[in-house]
C-alpha cells in the first residue's frame, strides 16, 4: 500500500503534504490538481509533514488537494533509442509533447515503443552473470547499444535462455535469468534507475590518460583533457563559454555526447536542435545527431527541475559508458544548478552558506564531478566519461562559492577572460591562468611520447613560457614606453604574440580554422616553436612591429587554408623567405 | 478553477507594508483577490491562513476589510482590439476609451516548448551602425541596453522601435517618469505609428509593485500576436531594475533571506521567465524583447545586471565619444550573441571579418591613447590608429548615424585602405582581394 497525503501548505513551488505513512527522503510524490498531477519530490520530512519542491508550477493549487507517493525516487528509463532524443531534465521527450506551450503535468515516455531493434545476443545458456554483465547488443544509430542485466538486480544469475537474432522492440523478452533460489526472471531491454545514485557495476577506475582531441588548440596543445578527465570553464557572460562548449561537444573524438542544457537560454538549445542534425561527425562522416543526447531544462523551464537535469545527463552517460563507449557530457551551466539549490535552501529556511548557497555545495558539487571517469568494465571492456561544466559567476568574479568548489575537484580549468573577449582574441581562454592537471600525470606523458613525439610536452612548457615572459614584458611596456626597454624585449613580447595569434587564437565560425586536427597542431606547434627558437636582429622596435605582424598574418592565412593544399604551402614558403631576412640563427643561411 | 459562489471574507489578522493575510477556505495559489477594492494576489497558503499581496500597496487598509477571491490569477482580455490602446499594470485602459474585448489569458503562462522554436534568422535593421554592423540584431533575440539613468536610453529605443518594422511594438513601462511616457507616446504619435503599439504603464506615480505585472501582461498580448497572428513583435521593457527592485520589496517584505545585493536567490529564474519568453516560431511569428537596465555608476556586476547578461543574448553600452562628442554604442562592451546567425549570410560575405577587424584596430587605437596618455612617444602606427578610430566613431560608430549595412561595410573598407596597409588589418587574403579600396589591387605579400 502505497503513502498518500493531502497539501497542507503552499509557498511557490515549495509544498508541504501531511503524509498517512512511510515517506523516504527524494522519493517521488503525484499531487492531483483537476485533472492533470504535478510530480514532485520530497526534500524534508518533519513528524508527519513532507515538504516536496513541485517540478511545475503550482498555480491554482489549494489546501486539501491529494497527494500519491510513489515509493521510489526520481528513475530515468534506461534503454536503446535515447540517441538523438530531445528531452527535458525530468527525461521526458519534448518532440512528443503536444503544442508550442509546455502543457503543465503532462509526461512523456523517453524511448520509442514501437520501433524494431536488431538484436545479437552476446551471453550464453549457462552463463553466470551479474547486474551490468552484457546479455545481448543492438545497433543504435551504428553504436553497439548493449542490453545488460539490470543494475538493480543484486549477487549473481544464470542466463536460462536468450533471444535468437532478430529484430524486437523494447518490450519483447530477450533473456530469461535464474536466481540462486531457482526463481526465472523475464529480462526486456529496458531498465530504469535512479538518477541520484551513480552506476558502479566496473571492475576498477584507473587514473585517466588518453588524450581526448577536441580539434581546439588552446585545448589540445596547451591544456589538453583526456577521456574520462573532468575539466570546466568558467567565464562572465559575453565570454564564449557557450561557443567554446559547442565547439568541444562538435568536435570531440568521442562515441556518444550528452549536452545538458542546465539553466541556460533556449535558443541556445534551438542551435543545437537546428545545427547537430545538418552536421557532419567529423570523425564519422555520420551525422552528429546520431550520437547525441540533449537534455534541455532551459532557464524558463521549472527551476526544481534543473537540478535532476544535470542528474539525468550524468546517470544517461553512466549506462552508455558500461557499453564499453566513450561518453562526452557537457553541462552548461552547473551555476544555474547551484542557484536551484540556493532557491530550495532558502524556501525551506536552511541556515545558509557562503553567498546564500546550501553548506553541502561543496559535497554536492564533488560528488558530481566524481561520477565521471575513466573504468575498466568486469568484461575488461574500457569506458569513460569525460565531464566538462561551465560555471557562470556571478559578476565574473571566480572567488565565489561556485567557481572555488568546483576547481577543488575539476583536473582541468580553461579561464575564461574578459579581457580577451573585449579585444576579440577567442577562444578567450587565458593561457597563463588556465592549467590541464593531466600533463603531470605520468601515464599522460607516456602516452603522449608514443602518440605525437618525446620533446610534445617540453614543447607546450616552452611555449608557456614564452607566453608568460610576454605578459611580463608587455606590462614593463606599458610602464616604461617603448623605447624604455632593450628592442630584444620587444622580440620576445612579439614571438608571445606570434603564438597567441596563430596557436591560441581559432576561428570558431570558419569551416577550416574550426577544427584543428592533432597532426596539424603537431605542424604548428613545431613550426611556431622552431621561429620562437630563432634569434632576430632589429635596429629599433618599430621595425619588430611591423615584422612579427606580416609573419602573424602569413601564419594565420595558413591557418585558414586546407592543411597541406597548394595554398597552405605557398603561404609556408612565403614564411620562409621573411624568416630568412632577418633570423640570424637556427637558419642554414 | 471560477468557483460557484464568491464569498466575502472581513477578517484580516496581519498587515505588513505590502502584505495581508487572513483565513479563508478553498483558495488556489496565485489566485487574485481585491482587498477593499485594491487588486492583491495569493503568495503563501498555510493550513487555512493565506497570505495576500497587495499591489497597491496597504496604507490604510483596515483589518475588517473586505476580500473577495476572484478564483483566477491574473489575466489579460487578448484580441486585435488592443492595438493602439494604453492600459495600467493591471491592463486597465488609461486612455479615456473602453476595455477591449476578447479571449481571457492568464498572464505569465507556460513556456514555449524549445523543440517548438525556430532558430531566429531574420536581421532587424537599425540603420544604427554601433548595432548593425557590429551587434547586430535578430528578431527572437532578448537584449537590453545598460546604461545609466542619464544616457539616451529612451531615444535610441525609440528609434530602433520605429525604424525595427515590427508588426506590433509594445510597450511595458516600468516606473518611468511620466515625462519620458509622454515622451515614447509623442514619438510613436508623431511617426504615424500609434495603430501598431500597445502600452501597458506603470510610471513613478503609480504603486511600485503593481509594476510586477507589466512583463507578463506586455508579453501575453505579444504571445497572442506572435503565436494567434503570425506577426513580428517587438517588445521594449524600461527599466528592468525597477522591476527587480519590486521583486526585492517583496521578498523583503515576505521575510525572504536575501541574496546578492539585497535581491531575492530567485532573480535568474525570476528574470529569466520573462526573457525567454522573446522567441521566433517556425510559422513566422516571433517575440523580440528589447529593454534597458539602468546601471548605478556604471557597475554591471550588481546583481541585475549580471544576471540579465547571463539570460539576456547580449547586451548593449552607450557612452559618450569624447574625440567626437557624440553618443556611440561602445563597441567594446557590447555584444549580440546572435548576430553570427546573419552576419556574412543575411549581410554581405564579409561582414563578419570586417567587424572584428575594425574593432581591433580600434582597440589598439585606445591602447595608443592610454600610451600618449601617459606620455609615450607614439609610433607611426599608433598615430594612424588613432586617425582611424576617430574617424569610425564619427561615421560608423555614433547613434545618429543612419546606413544600410552594406554602405556600413563599404565605409569601413574605406576607412581600412586610407589608415592602413592589408597586413595590418589581419584579415583573409581573399576578402582583401575582393574588396580592399585601392587603385590597384594591393597583393597581401610581404615586403622583403
Amino acid at each position: 500500500m502505497s503513502t498518500k497525503g493531502i497539501v497542507k501548505g503552499i509557498i511557490a513551488n515549495l509544498v508541504i503534504v501531511e503524509v498517512d505513512g512511510p515517506v523516504s527522503q527524494n522519493e517521488i510524490a503525484y499531487i492531483v490538481l483537476d485533472d492533470t498531477k504535478l510530480m514532485a519530490e520530497v526534500i524534508k520530512v518533519i513528524g508527519k509533514s513532507a515538504y516536496v519542491q513541485v517540478f511545475e508550477s503550482t498555480r491554482g493549487l489549494a489546501v486539501n488537494a491529494e497527494v500519491e507517493f510513489v515509493g521510489h525516487m526520481l528513475e530515468v528509463v534506461l534503454g536503446p533509442g535515447l540517441l538523438e532524443r530531445n528531452l527535458d531534465g525530468l527525461q521526458n521527450d519534448l518532440d512528443k509533447m503536444d503544442g508550442v506551450f509546455l502543457k503543465r503535468g503532462q509526461y512523456t515516455f523517453p524511448l520509442n515503443e514501437e520501433k524494431l531493434w536488431q538484436f545479437k545476443p552476446l551471453a550464453k545458456i549457462g552463463d553466470k552473470v551479474s547486474a551490468g554483465s552484457w546479455l545481448g547488443e543492438v545497433d543504435e544509430n551504428f553504436q553497439p547499444h548493449k542490453i545488460m542485466l539490470p543494475f538493480k538486480m543484486e549477487g549473481e544469475y544464470t542466463v536460462k535462455s536468450i533471444a535468437e537474432e532478430g529484430e524486437y522492440n523494447i518490450y519483447h523478452i530477450v533473456a530469461v535469468v535464474e536466481d540462486k533460489d531457482g526463481n526465472e526472471i523475464e529480462l526486456n531491454m529496458i531498465q530504469r534507475w535512479p538518477v541520484k545514485q551513480p552506476i558502479t557495476f566496473f571492475k576498477n577506475k584507473p587514473r585517466p590518460y588518453k588524450l581526448l582531441e577536441t580539434g581546439v588548440r588552446i585545448i589540445d596543445t596547451l591544456n589538453p583533457i583526456v577521456e574520462g578527465g573532468t575539466g570546466f570553464i568558467p567565464g562572465a557572460f559575453g565570454t564564449g563559454k557557450t561557443v567554446l562548449q559547442h565547439a568541444i561537444s562538435k568536435q570531440a573524438e568521442s562515441d556518444i555526447v550528452i549536452i545538458a542544457a542546465c539553466g541556460e537560454r533556449a535558443n541556445e538549445v534551438v542551435e543545437i536542435f537546428t545545427e547537430f542534425p545538418e552536421l557532419e561527425d567529423p570523425h564519422t562522416g555520420r551525422k552528429l545527431m546520431e550520437r547525441t543526447i540533449i537534455i534541455a531544462n532551459t532557464s524558463n523551464m521549472p527551476v526544481a527541475a534543473r537540478e535532476a537535469s544535470v542528474y539525468t545527463a550524468m546517470t544517461i552517460g553512466e549506462y552508455y559508458r558500461a557499453m564499453g563507449l566513450k561518453v562526452l557530457l557537457m553541462a552548461d551551466s552547473t551555476s544555474r544548478w547551484a542557484q536551484a539549490l540556493r532557491e530550495m535552501s532558502n524556501r525551506l529556511e536552511e541556515l545558509p552558506g557562503p553567498d546564500g548557497f546550501p553548506m553541502d555545495l561543496s559535497s554536492i558539487i564533488s560528488n558530481f564531478y566524481s561520477r565521471a571517469g575513466h573504468v575498466i568494465l568486469n568484461n575488461d571492456e574500457a569506458g569513460s566519461i569525460t565531464f566538462i561544466g561551465t560555471v557562470s559567476p556571478a559578476g565574473g568574479n571566480l572567488k565565489e562559492p561556485v567557481t572555488e568548489n568546483t576547481k577543488k575537484v575539476a583536473r582541468c580549468f580553461y579561464a575564461l577572460e574578459q579581457d580577451r573577449a573585449d579585444k576579440k582574441r577567442y577562444p578567450a581562454v587565458n593561457p597563463i591562468d588556465s592549467y590541464s592537471k593531466y600533463l603531470e600525470y605520468p601515464e599522460f606523458e607516456e602516452y603522449i611520447k608514443n602518440q605525437i613525439s618525446d620533446d610534445w610536452i617540453d614543447m607546450i612548457n616552452e611555449a608557456k613560457l614564452y607566453l608568460l615572459r610576454g605578459k611580463e614584458i608587455a606590462e614593463q611596456i606599458n610602464i616604461l614606453g617603448d623605447d624604455g626597454v632593450p628592442v630584444e624585449y620587444h622580440v620576445s613580447y612579439w614571438k608571445s604574440e606570434l603564438i597567441d595569434f596563430v596557436v591560441l587564437q581559432q576561428d570558431a565560425f570558419d569551416a577550416i580554422d574550426a577544427v584543428t586536427p592533432m597532426k596539424r597542431q603537431e605542424y604548428i606547434l613545431n613550426m611556431i616553436t622552431d621561429i620562437c627558437r630563432s634569434d632576430f636582429k632589429f635596429d629599433s622596435f618599430n621595425k619588430v612591429a611591423d615584422y612579427f605582424k606580416d609573419v602573424i598574418n602569413i601564419c594565420r592565412q595558413m591557418n585558414y587554408s586546407e592543411f597541406k593544399s597548394d595554398k597552405f604551402d605557398d603561404y609556408h614558403k612565403q614564411l620562409d623567405d621573411l624568416l630568412e631576412t632577418k633570423a640570424v640563427s637556427n637558419n642554414t643561411k | 478553477m471560477a468557483k460557484a459562489f464568491q464569498k466575502i471574507y472581513t477578517k484580516i489578522t496581519q498587515i505588513t507594508k505590502a502584505t495581508c493575510s487572513l483565513k479563508a477556505t478553498n483558495v488556489g495559489y496565485d489566485e487574485l483577490a481585491t482587498v477593499d477594492g485594491r487588486l492583491a494576489q495569493v503568495v503563501k497558503i498555510i493550513d487555512d491562513v493565506i497570505t495576500l499581496q497587495i499591489f497597491g500597496g496597504t496604507e490604510g487598509i483596515p483589518t475588517n476589510a473586505e476580500v473577495i477571491f476572484l478564483g483566477k490569477a491574473p489575466s489579460l482580455k487578448v484580441s486585435d482590439q488592443l492595438a493602439g490602446r494604453f492600459f495600467d499594470a493591471l491592463g486597465n485602459p488609461i486612455d479615456g476609451g473602453s476595455v477591449p474585448e476578447g479571449e481571457e489569458r492568464e498572464i505569465g503562462g507556460p513556456s514555449v516548448n524549445p523543440v517548438r522554436r525556430a532558430q531566429p534568422s531574420q536581421l532587424i535593421a537599425t540603420g544604427i551602425a554601433g548595432i548593425d554592423l557590429n551587434n547586430t540584431l535578430v528578431s527572437g533575440q532578448k537584449i537590453p541596453f545598460f546604461a545609466d539613468p542619464d544616457q539616451p536610453f529612451n531615444e535610441v529605443m525609440a528609434t530602433v522601435a520605429l525604424r525595427a518594422k515590427a508588426d506590433k511594438i509594445i510597450l511595458g513601462a516600468m516606473g518611468m517618469t511620466n515625462d519620458d511616457y509622454l515622451f515614447y507616446k509623442n514619438v510613436f504619435s508623431n511617426a504615424g505609428a500609434l495603430d501598431r503599439i500597445i502600452s501597458f504603464v506603470n510610471t513613478t506615480e503609480n504603486p511600485p509593485v503593481e509594476r510586477l505585472l507589466v512583463p507578463d501582461m506586455a508579453l501575453t498580448a505579444a504571445e497572442y500576436f506572435a503565436v494567434d497572428k503570425n506577426e513580428n513583435v517587438l517588445v521594449l521593457l524600461t527599466d528592468m531594475t525597477s522591476y527587480a527592485d519590486a521583486l526585492a520589496i517583496v521578498s523583503n517584505r515576505m521575510d525572504q533571506i536575501p541574496s546578492k545585493d539585497s535581491m531575492p536567490g530567485s532573480l535568474y529564474s525570476d528574470l529569466a521567465k520573462i526573457y525567454e519568453k522573446a522567441v521566433q516560431f517556425p510559422e513566422g511569428g516571433s517575440i523580440t524583447i528589447i529593454a534597458v537596465t539602468t546601471l548605478s555608476g556604471g557597475d554591471i556586476t550588481h546583481a541585475v545586471p549580471d544576471n540579465t547578461g547571463y539570460i539576456t543574448e547580449g547586451q548593449l553600452f552607450l557612452r559618450t565619444d569624447t574625440d567626437i562628442g557624440k553618443v556611440i554604442v561602445d563597441p567594446f562592451r557590447s555584444l549580440s550573441r546572435l548576430k553570427q546567425l546573419v552576419q556574412g549570410k543575411v549581410t554581405r560575405e564579409d561582414h563578419p571579418q570586417v567587424m572584428n577587424a575594425a574593432v581591433r584596430l580600434y582597440s589598439d587605437a585606445a591602447n595608443a591613447k592610454t600610451k600618449m596618455e601617459n606620455g609615450f612617444d607614439l609610433t607611426d602606427y599608433d598615430k594612424r590608429t588613432l586617425d582611424f578610430a576617430k574617424e569610425y566613431s564619427e561615421h560608423l560608430l555614433a547613434i545618429d548615424v543612419n546606413l544600410d549595412t552594406t554602405e556600413m561595410l563599404d565605409t569601413t573598407w574605406e576607412l581600412f585602405s586610407k589608415h592602413f596597409r592589408p597586413e595590418e588589418v589581419n584579415m583573409r587574403a581573399d576578402m582583401i582581394e575582393e574588396y580592399w579600396k585601392s587603385e590597384e589591387k594591393v597583393e597581401a605579400e610581404p615586403q622583403g
